[in-house]
């Protein structure tokens, strides 16, 4: 933190309004996207897909995850594992139960 | 005595101690939303077929687009708050801090015209397991952005004196409120295909 | 918990003194007798074990044996206390409130605990304690991964600490599934959503008046996720301390310190993807169960490991019988007792029998009462004299010891007998209204002057506490002639500060009797020489 030097920062500025012409763009295409004629599980693909686009990129330049030290980014993979976990296993026992609700 | 790794970064790991607790915290946010998240998924499964979709039509997708621009700016200006500090530029800093504030309170602004449209036309939290979600995912959200609105406006405002007496200290403050600001910003990027577009 | 064991014991019987407070015409009502039963488990564990293991032995030792000034964050760390100190005056005062205190178990299950009186001052308490543990966890970690002192390396950690850090990892990534399930079952509460009420139930003969399409499934996922993790946070730390006590007392190093840190690591990983086991007869699939069965059997061999290296380290020890040795000795076959009733408990048939019976009370019970909490006695009789200066009575440390091992054997035992003859959990008359129990009923009576008898044997204990704060034998800053750190701290430590001067660490936490060496123990700060 303290070698950010007065170019580095004007730099990261640049990349910061790069990033914010490219989340507004994609805002505009998953809004679009929406109105295609999907099926819900294509839907639910794409709509994720620049999801997770966006939300990469907040993550690694907004919030420097990007240059992080390893120990951050160890704990978010950690969680993540986690979250994944919590996301699809109550979902897979729905479909596994031996009758469903 | 004095805490160590509080303006300087501990060598093996490279970290002040503020910016792994933000993180951490982070985490078990991220654990939280998730939650619901996973809620969500269970209560659209064991719902009928279609039904959460067409539940969701009632929602206002031209609003909640703007309100998604409307918050990724409020990233930008939160991350350029912090630019300007390290940039020693005191009075950059309160003005882009000052946009942040305001495009929060925008969007709590169109938050609050969507609800009350909801209220209006009969919808609640209780009207079906969409609604539910819905307006709890949001709701805990828009806390969420309160909640955020008041330290940063503890930056803005009174907080704002430590820029005099010790800049790196308040820069590195402005970073980790730059981090829950940008992860809040970062739950509605996911917040707004999932309820408004699916 | 005694007012209800009295009810078990004597069922048709008023309860004396407190009956006429509590009870129709003495007798525990069914309703009461459930409140304090889903209040006994969330008071032991949210108010009880977690702030007394993590908070209190925490808070305190960690940052003394890592050598730390202060925890990391002392303003959140002040937070965290406050939040858990609204959080346990709400739960406490929902006994007075006009509802009462909740009653649907600690595990608060949907349906009943949607619609059931007592349930919203719970939900609200719950959101204070988990926020509180949040907190702490979140400092815990920093304050570890940040403070240690220079060469504290990992390897080097006291396993109390190590067990502290996991523990921290368990709280702060499993507990917010809850605090979000809690928000979902407060809304369905009170702003009338249907998050885990199906469709069509029927309350009372009448059709509620809600959207129904929930599922009481998904409570029971977002609960047991924190809740199994939970119980690894309720036994962690308490391992940790009996690891001090061991190594202290065996005059030897831990054996296999390296297993059992990477042991109490895969813990607790594994302990987030078990918690399924709860649920096996909820219909789940058998790809589901085989899954979780799969899980729960693997997550038992870090606790073997951990458990034998323990045993190993005795061998071939001088072991100093003082109390809490003695308290660290008996964790370890009542843990193993505890370990080994859960395994039918993991696998998918052999849990459909004992679900929801007194064998499941038992089984974790021998983990938390002769587990966990003599390891927390253990802790207390070694650091008492860290805190305070004095040492306890070794005279009443023996008294309050033998009857309180005996007891809890006593009373835990019958319920595994019991559970396997299929009595339910949560019967306010302990089983008296059914056939299948009336072959094991006559344990009821014997556990509970046993339980009683174990309440007897605490004082001892109270008063070995309160009286050698002023007369218990003073002491100097290492008289359990300990290697770790918080040993070179002055006994009691100073006021506002835990280390004049940061020490530094030279060497692997449990130096006891190495060959060709003076004293049988070397301080981790002693320099090594060339």
């Amino acid at each position: 933190m303290s070698e950010h030097s007065m170019n580095d920062i004007k730099s990261h500025v640049k990349v910061y309004m790069i990033v914010f012409a490219v989340l507004a763009v994609l805002t505009m295409v998953t809004v679009a996207a929406s109105y295609l004629n999907l099926s819900t599980g294509e839907a639910i693909f794409l709509a994720l897909t620049i999801a997770s686009i966006k939300g990469s990129l907040v993550a690694s330049y907004f919030m420097h995850l990007i240059s992080e030290k390893a120990l951050i980014t160890w704990i978010l993979m950690l969680t993540a594992v986690f979250f994944f976990i919590l996301m699809f296993i109550p979902m897979t026992s729905f479909i596994d139960q031996s009758r469903l609700g | 005595m004095e805490i160590p790794y509080t303006i300087e970064e501990r060598p093996d790991t490279g970290l002040i101690n503020s910016k792994l607790g933000i993180w951490l915290f982070l985490a078990s946010e991220v654990m939280l939303f998730g939650g619901l998240f996973s809620a969500y998924v269970f209560l659209r499964l064991g719902a009928p077929a279609g039904a959460f979709h067409e539940w969701g039509q009632e929602l206002n997708i031209p609003l909640a687009t703007l309100n998604t621009l409307i918050l990724i700016s409020s990233s930008v200006t939160m991350v350029m708050s912090w630019a300007s500090l390290k940039m020693n530029d005191f009075k950059k800093y309160k003005l882009y801090m000052g946009l942040t504030l305001l495009c929060a309170l925008g969007f709590l602004v169109i938050k609050y015209f969507e609800y009350t449209a909801k209220f209006h036309h009969g919808i609640f939290p209780g009207t079906n397991t969409f609604m539910s979600i819905y307006f709890t995912l949001t709701g805990l959200h828009g806390l969420h952005i309160i909640g955020g609105m008041i330290v940063n406006g503890y930056f803005l405002g009174s907080g704002s004196k430590m820029w005099t007496t010790e800049p790196e200290h308040f820069t590195n403050r402005i970073e980790i409120a730059g981090l829950y600001w940008h992860f809040v910003d970062l739950v509605w990027i996911f917040l707004f295909p999932v309820l408004y577009l699916l | 918990m005694l007012v209800m064991r009295w009810q078990l014991a004597y069922p048709e019987e008023a309860v004396p003194v407190v009956g006429k407070l509590l009870g129709d015409g003495g007798i525990l009502l069914p309703e009461i007798y459930n409140s304090l039963g889903a209040m006994h488990g969330t008071i032991m564990i949210f108010l009880g074990i977690v702030p007394l293991a993590v908070g209190a032995f925490g808070n305190y030792f960690v940052p003394l044996q890592i050598g730390a000034p202060d925890m990391a964050f002392p303003k959140l760390n002040m937070a965290s206390y406050w939040s858990y100190f609204v959080g346990g005056v709400i739960m406490l005062t929902s006994f007075f409130s006009p509802e009462g205190a909740a009653r649907s178990g600690w595990t608060s299950y949907p349906p009943l605990a949607d619609i059931e009186v007592g349930q919203t001052f719970w939900l609200i308490g719950m959101l204070f304690l988990i926020t509180s543990s949040l907190l702490g966890s979140i400092n815990f970690i920093t304050t570890i991964i940040q403070l240690r002192a220079p060469g504290l390396t990992w390897m080097r950690l006291p396993f109390f600490v190590w067990s502290q850090f996991v523990t921290a990892f368990l709280l702060v990534l499993a507990f917010p599934p809850l605090e979000a399930a809690a928000v979902l079952q407060l809304m369905d509460r009170v702003a009338g959503t249907s998050f885990f009420l199906p469709s069509g139930l029927v309350v009372s003969g009448e059709l509620l008046n809600v959207s129904g399409g929930g599922s009481p499934l998904l409570w029971q996922h977002l609960f047991w996720f924190l809740a199994h993790p939970e119980v690894y946070v309720l036994i962690l730390p308490a391992m940790g301390i009996v690891a001090e006590v061991i190594a202290n007392n065996s005059r030897k190093p831990l054996w296999g310190y390296k297993s059992m840190v990477y042991s109490v690591i895969f813990l607790g990983f594994m302990s987030f993807i078990v918690w399924a086991h709860h649920m096996f007869i909820t219909g789940m699939g058998s790809t589901m169960s085989a899954f979780f069965q799969l899980t729960t059997m693997i997550i038992s061999i870090p606790s073997v490991i951990i458990l034998s290296a323990f045993f190993i380290s005795l061998w071939g020890s001088s072991i100093r019988f003082n109390t809490p040795m003695l308290f660290a000795l008996a964790f370890l076959p009542m843990f193993g007792i505890g370990g080994l009733t859960g395994l039918p408990l993991g696998l998918a048939a052999a849990d459909i029998h004992l679900h929801d019976t007194y064998y499941v009370i038992g089984h974790f019970h021998y983990i938390v009462a002769p587990g966990t909490i003599f390891g927390l006695f253990a802790g207390i009789y070694y650091w008492y004299p860290k805190i305070t200066g004095r040492k306890l009575s070794e005279k009443l440390g023996k008294l309050h010891f033998w009857p309180s091992l005996i007891f809890m054997n006593l009373i835990f035992m019958p319920m595994l007998i019991q559970g396997l003859a299929g009595v339910s959990r949560r019967l306010w008359d302990g089983g008296l209204q059914y056939a299948h129990a009336s072959g094991v009923l006559q344990w009821n009576e014997f556990m509970s002057v046993s339980a009683w008898l174990l309440g007897l044997s605490q004082i001892p204990f109270i008063i070995n506490v309160l009286y050698s704060i002023k007369n218990g034998e003073k002491v100097d800053n290492n008289p359990w002639e300990s290697t770790t750190l918080e040993w070179t701290a002055p006994s009691p430590p100073l006021p506002h500060v835990n280390f004049e001067v940061i020490p530094e660490v030279h060497r692997d936490p449990y130096e006891y009797s190495v060959p060709g060496r003076k004293r049988d123990y070397t301080p981790q700060t002693e320099p090594k020489k060339g």
